[in-house]
C-alpha cells in the first residue's frame, strides 16, 4: 500500500521530468544525442575560435540553449561539420539540425525545412578606408558607383541587385576569405555581408576595414532571417521550434544576442 | 541489279548486327528509365537535380552567363596559341647565346604543367593585383586570363614541340641545301607542317580550356559555373548545375567528335 | 685549268666510324663525275660534306679555288652555289610544286613571285612539268616529284649540282624520265656530281667515274676504263656483283 502510494506520488513527478525530453524522443539520429552541424570552418562571432563545443559565440550559445531546452545535457550534444551543399543535397543527413547563418527563403524551404528564425540580420556594407577617402558615402547613389563583391552562396547576392543595383556587374566569390582577398587586391570597392560578419571582417581580417552603414533587417521586403536547417520533413522541427519560441518568450535568446552581437548597435543606417 | 553471293551474305550479316545493336541499346535505356525511378531516393534526387521548374527559371540566365565563358575563351585561345608557339620555338633554339632562353622555356613548361590550374588562377588572380596595381590593370579578368594563358601555353608548347620534332630531318636538310637560313627553314618549312600535324592534339587541349574557363569564377567573374552556384544557393537546388553541364556538353561534344574525326583522318593518311 | 670543286684528303667520321678516310676528288667546270660503290662506301656522306650539310673533320674543300671548309664559316652562301637533289625527293609537302621551287629564291634572293614566275615556268617546261606546277607533291608520281626537286634546286641558279642516288627510290618505269632530265642538264653544260647505281647512264655520259670503297677513292678514270677494264680487283668484284 505504501509502495503503491509512493508510486502514485512519484509518477507525476517522473512524467513531469520526462515531459521535457519527450518531444525529441526517438527523433534524433542517435537516441540520447543531439547532433548539430556547423560550418567548416565556423567564423567569429558565430562560433569563437572554430570550437563550437566551447559554447562560445552566438550560434554555439544558441545551439546549447536549444539543446538544454529540449532536455539534452551539454554532454549529449555532438558537433559535426558540413558545407552548404551537403546540407541541401538529397538523401540522409548526418545531423539533426544545422546552423551556419542560413537565411530562410521560400525556395530553399521547398528542399529543406527551417526552424522559426533565431536571428534577423541586418545587411552591412563593408569597405576599406581608401574607398571612403575616395568619396564613397552611405547613400544609395554613391554606392551604385562602386565595384561590388559578395559571397555567392549568400542572400547578399539578390539583395545587391534589389537594393543597390550597382552600375557594374558585381564579382562573386566562394567564401568570405576570397571576398576579402579581392578587396585587398583592390579589385572590388565594397561587399555586402550580414552585419555581424561584416563587423568581424572589418575589425579582425582587414587592416583598413570600414563599415559604411547597414540596411536594417526590416528594410528589405523579405528580411534576412537565420533559421536552423533540417532535412525536409524532419519531425524534430516542431520540438526545436517549441524550444526556440520558449527561449524568445522569456528573453534568453535576446540575452545571448546581447552577449555576442552587442557591437551591431551604433552602425549608421543607409537611407 | 542482282547481288553477288558474297554481297547478299554481307548484307544479311550487317542487318543482323544492326538489329542486335539497336535491341541491346534499347534494352539498356528502358532498364535505366524503369529502374532508376524505382530507387527509394529518386523523388528527392529528381526534385534536387532534375527539377523542371527550376531548370526553366534558370536556363536563360545560365546561357547568358555562358557568353562570358565564350568571351574569355575567345580572347585566351589566340594568346595561348602564340605563347605556346614561342615557348616551343625557344626550346628548339640551338645557339649557345640563347641557352638561357631554352632553359627558361624548359623550366616554364615544367612548372606550369605541374601545378593545378586553380592554384595558378588564385596566385596570379589575387596575388599580382595585390601588389598594388592601379585599376583597370588589377582586373580579375586580366589576371585570370593571364593564369589560363600561362598554364595552357605550357601544354600547347609541348604539343608544338612534339610536332616540330616529328618533322623528318630530311626536310631540314632539303631546306638547308637550298641556302635557307635556320629561321626561314623553321618558319616556312617546319612550322607549317608541324602545326597542321598537331591540330587534333591542340583541339583536345582547347576543349579542356573551354571547360577550365569556369575556374575563373573563383576570383570573381560571374560566368556560368558561378551563376549556377548562385541559383543553387538561392533555391537550394542542384538543377542549375545540370543545366550548366548541358550547355557545356552542347559545345564540347561536337568539338570532341570533330577532333576525333581529324585524328582518324590523319591516321588514315599516314597508313 | 683549276677545278670548280676539289677536295683534298677529306676526312669524316661519325663517332668511331670513319666514313671518308682522305678523299681527293676534282671536278672541272662543266664536267660530270659519277661516284659508284656499294652502300656504306661513303658516297652519300661525301656529297653531304660537299655542300656543308655535314661538317668535315679534316682536309679541305675548295669551291672555285676558295676554301669553303674552314670551321665556323657561314654555310648558307656556299649552299646557294651548290644545288642538291636527294634520293627521297624531300619536297615540301605543304607547298605546290611551283611554291617549292620559288621558296628559296624568294627568301634568300628576296625576289617576288611575279619576277620569278617566267623563269620558274621556263624550268618546269624544260623538264616536262608545265601542267604540274599547281600540284602538291602527293599528287605527283615519284618521277615527277624528283624532277620537281631538280627544278627546285636549279631555281637557285647553282654553279654545281649534287645528285644523291636520285633514281634509287623510283619504280623502274619512272627511272627513264629522271635520267632524261639529267641528260638535258648535262647537255646544257651543268657541272654535276652523281652518286649512282645506273652504270649504263654513267658509261654514256660521265667524264669521270670514281669507285669508292671503304671511305677511299679506290679507282678513278674515264668510264670506259673504270667500268669496262677496271685495274683493281675490288672494282671488278663490285661490277661483277652488279651485273
Amino acid at each position: 500500500m505504501r509502495l503503491l502510494l509512493t508510486t502514485l506520488i512519484a509518477l507525476p513527478l517522473a512524467t513531469g521530468a520526462l515531459a521535457q525530453n519527450d518531444c525529441a524522443n526517438g527523433l534524433t539520429l542517435e537516441d540520447g544525442k543531439l547532433t548539430i552541424a556547423t560550418g567548416n570552418p565556423a567564423y567569429y562571432p558565430w562560433v569563437m575560435d572554430d570550437a563550437p563545443e566551447s559554447k562560445q559565440g552566438f550560434e554555439a550559445a544558441v545551439a546549447y540553449a536549444v539543446a538544454n531546452e529540449m532536455g539534452f545535457s551539454d554532454d549529449q550534444v555532438v558537433w559535426v561539420r558540413s558545407s552548404f551543399d551537403e546540407a541541401i543535397q538529397p538523401g540522409a543527413k548526418n545531423f539533426d539540425f544545422n546552423l551556419q547563418q542560413y537565411s530562410i527563403t521560400p525556395e530553399r524551404d521547398e528542399i529543406v525545412d527551417f526552424s522559426v528564425p533565431y536571428y534577423s540580420a541586418a545587411m552591412a556594407v563593408l569597405t576599406r578606408a581608401p574607398v571612403v577617402e575616395g568619396g564613397a558615402e552611405a547613400t544609395i547613389d554613391s554606392l551604385k558607383g562602386l565595384i561590388w563583391g559578395a559571397d555567392a552562396n549568400t542572400t547578399a547576392v539578390p539583395m545587391l541587385g534589389e537594393v543597390i543595383a550597382p552600375e557594374k556587374d558585381p564579382l562573386l566569390y566562394g567564401d568570405n576569405t576570397d571576398v576579402v582577398e579581392a578587396m585587398k587586391a583592390n579589385q572590388i570597392d565594397a561587399a555586402l555581408f550580414d552585419l555581424p560578419t561584416a563587423l568581424y571582417l572589418s575589425a579582425v581580417v582587414l587592416d583598413d576595414g570600414v563599415i559604411l552603414g547597414q540596411f536594417p533587417a526590416e528594410r528589405s521586403e523579405s528580411p534576412d532571417s537565420f533559421g536552423l536547417l533540417f532535412e525536409e520533413g524532419n519531425p524534430l522541427k516542431s520540438c526545436v521550434d517549441t524550444a526556440l519560441n520558449a527561449l524568445k518568450a522569456d528573453g534568453r535568446l535576446a540575452a545571448i544576442e546581447a552577449e555576442w552581437l552587442s557591437e551591431t548597435t551604433g552602425v549608421p543606417v543607409i537611407e | 541489279m542482282a547481288l553477288t553471293r558474297r554481297q547478299a551474305y554481307e548484307a544479311r550479316v550487317k542487318r543482323r548486327s544492326t538489329t542486335i545493336a539497336a535491341g541491346s541499346t534499347l534494352a539498356v535505356i528502358v532498364a535505366t528509365l524503369i529502374l532508376v525511378p524505382l530507387a527509394p531516393g529518386w523523388p528527392a534526387v529528381k526534385k534536387s537535380f532534375f527539377n523542371a521548374e527550376v531548370f526553366a527559371d534558370t536556363f536563360p540566365g545560365l546561357l547568358n552567363a555562358f557568353l562570358l565563358d565564350v568571351a574569355i575563351f575567345a580572347w585566351s585561345a589566340p594568346l595561348i596559341f602564340v605563347l605556346g608557339l614561342l615557348v616551343a620555338l625557344a626550346r628548339d633554339v640551338r645557339a649557345p647565346a640563347a641557352y638561357p632562353l631554352r632553359l627558361f622555356a624548359i623550366v616554364y613548361t615544367d612548372i606550369f604543367r605541374g601545378v593545378p590550374v586553380i592554384l595558378v588562377i588564385y596566385l596570379v588572380g589575387f596575388g599580382i593585383p595585390g601588389l598594388g596595381l592601379p585599376r583597370p590593370w588589377n582586373s580579375p579578368y586580366i589576371w585570370g586570363t593571364v593564369a589560363l594563358v600561362l598554364t595552357y601555353a605550357a601544354y600547347v608548347a609541348e604539343v608544338f614541340r612534339t610536332g616540330i620534332e616529328s618533322i623528318h630531318q630530311s626536310q631540314r636538310a632539303a631546306a638547308a641545301s637550298l641556302g635557307l637560313s635556320e629561321a626561314d627553314t623553321m618558319r616556312y618549312v617546319i612550322l607549317p607542317q608541324a602545326i597542321r600535324k598537331v591540330v587534333p592534339a591542340n583541339m583536345n587541349l582547347f576543349i579542356a580550356l573551354q571547360k577550365d574557363v569556369a575556374l575563373l569564377s573563383f576570383i570573381g567573374p560571374v560566368e556560368i559555373f558561378r551563376q549556377a552556384g548562385v541559383y543553387k544557393s538561392l533555391m537550394a537546388n542542384f538543377t542549375p548545375y545540370v543545366g550548366a553541364a548541358l550547355i557545356f556538353l552542347a559545345i564540347t561534344i561536337p568539338a570532341t567528335r570533330y577532333a576525333d574525326y581529324l585524328l582518324a583522318k590523319q591516321r588514315r593518311a599516314r597508313s | 685549268m683549276t677545278a670548280l670543286l676539289e677536295t683534298r684528303s677529306l676526312q669524316k667520321s661519325f663517332g668511331t666510324n670513319a666514313v671518308c678516310k682522305g678523299i681527293d676528288l676534282s671536278v672541272g667546270r662543266g664536267e660530270m663525275v659519277c661516284l659508284i660503290g656499294s652502300s656504306g662506301s661513303g658516297k652519300s656522306t661525301l656529297l653531304k660534306c660537299l655542300n656543308l650539310l655535314e661538317p668535315i673533320d679534316d682536309g679541305e674543300i675548295l669551291l672555285d679555288g676558295e676554301d669553303i671548309s674552314i670551321p665556323g664559316l657561314d654555310p648558307q652562301p656556299v649552299r646557294q652555289r651548290i644545288g642538291m637533289v636527294f634520293q627521297s625527293f624531300n619536297l615540301f609537302p605543304h607547298m605546290t610544286a611551283v611554291e617549292n621551287a620559288m621558296l628559296a629564291p624568294r627568301r634568300v634572293h628576296g625576289k617576288d613571285r611575279a619576277t620569278l614566275l617566267p623563269e620558274i615556268t621556263g624550268l618546269f617546261e624544260r623538264f616536262g612539268l608545265a601542267d604540274r606546277m599547281a600540284h602538291y607533291p602527293d599528287q605527283l608520281s615519284g618521277g615527277q616529284q624528283q624532277r620537281v626537286a631538280i627544278v627546285r634546286a636549279l631555281a637557285m641558279k647553282p654553279e654545281i649540282m649534287l645528285f644523291d642516288e636520285i633514281t634509287s627510290a623510283l619504280d623502274p618505269e619512272l627511272v627513264g624520265e629522271v635520267l632524261d632530265a639529267l641528260r638535258e642538264l648535262r647537255e646544257a653544260g651543268m657541272t654535276m656530281i652523281l652518286a649512282t647505281h645506273e652504270m649504263g647512264f654513267a658509261r654514256e655520259l660521265a667524264d669521270k667515274v670514281c669507285f669508292l670503297d671503304a671511305g677511299m677513292i679506290h679507282e678513278e678514270g674515264p668510264p670506259e676504263q673504270v667500268l669496262s677494264n677496271p685495274e683493281k680487283a675490288r672494282t671488278r668484284a663490285f661490277l661483277r656483283r652488279l651485273l
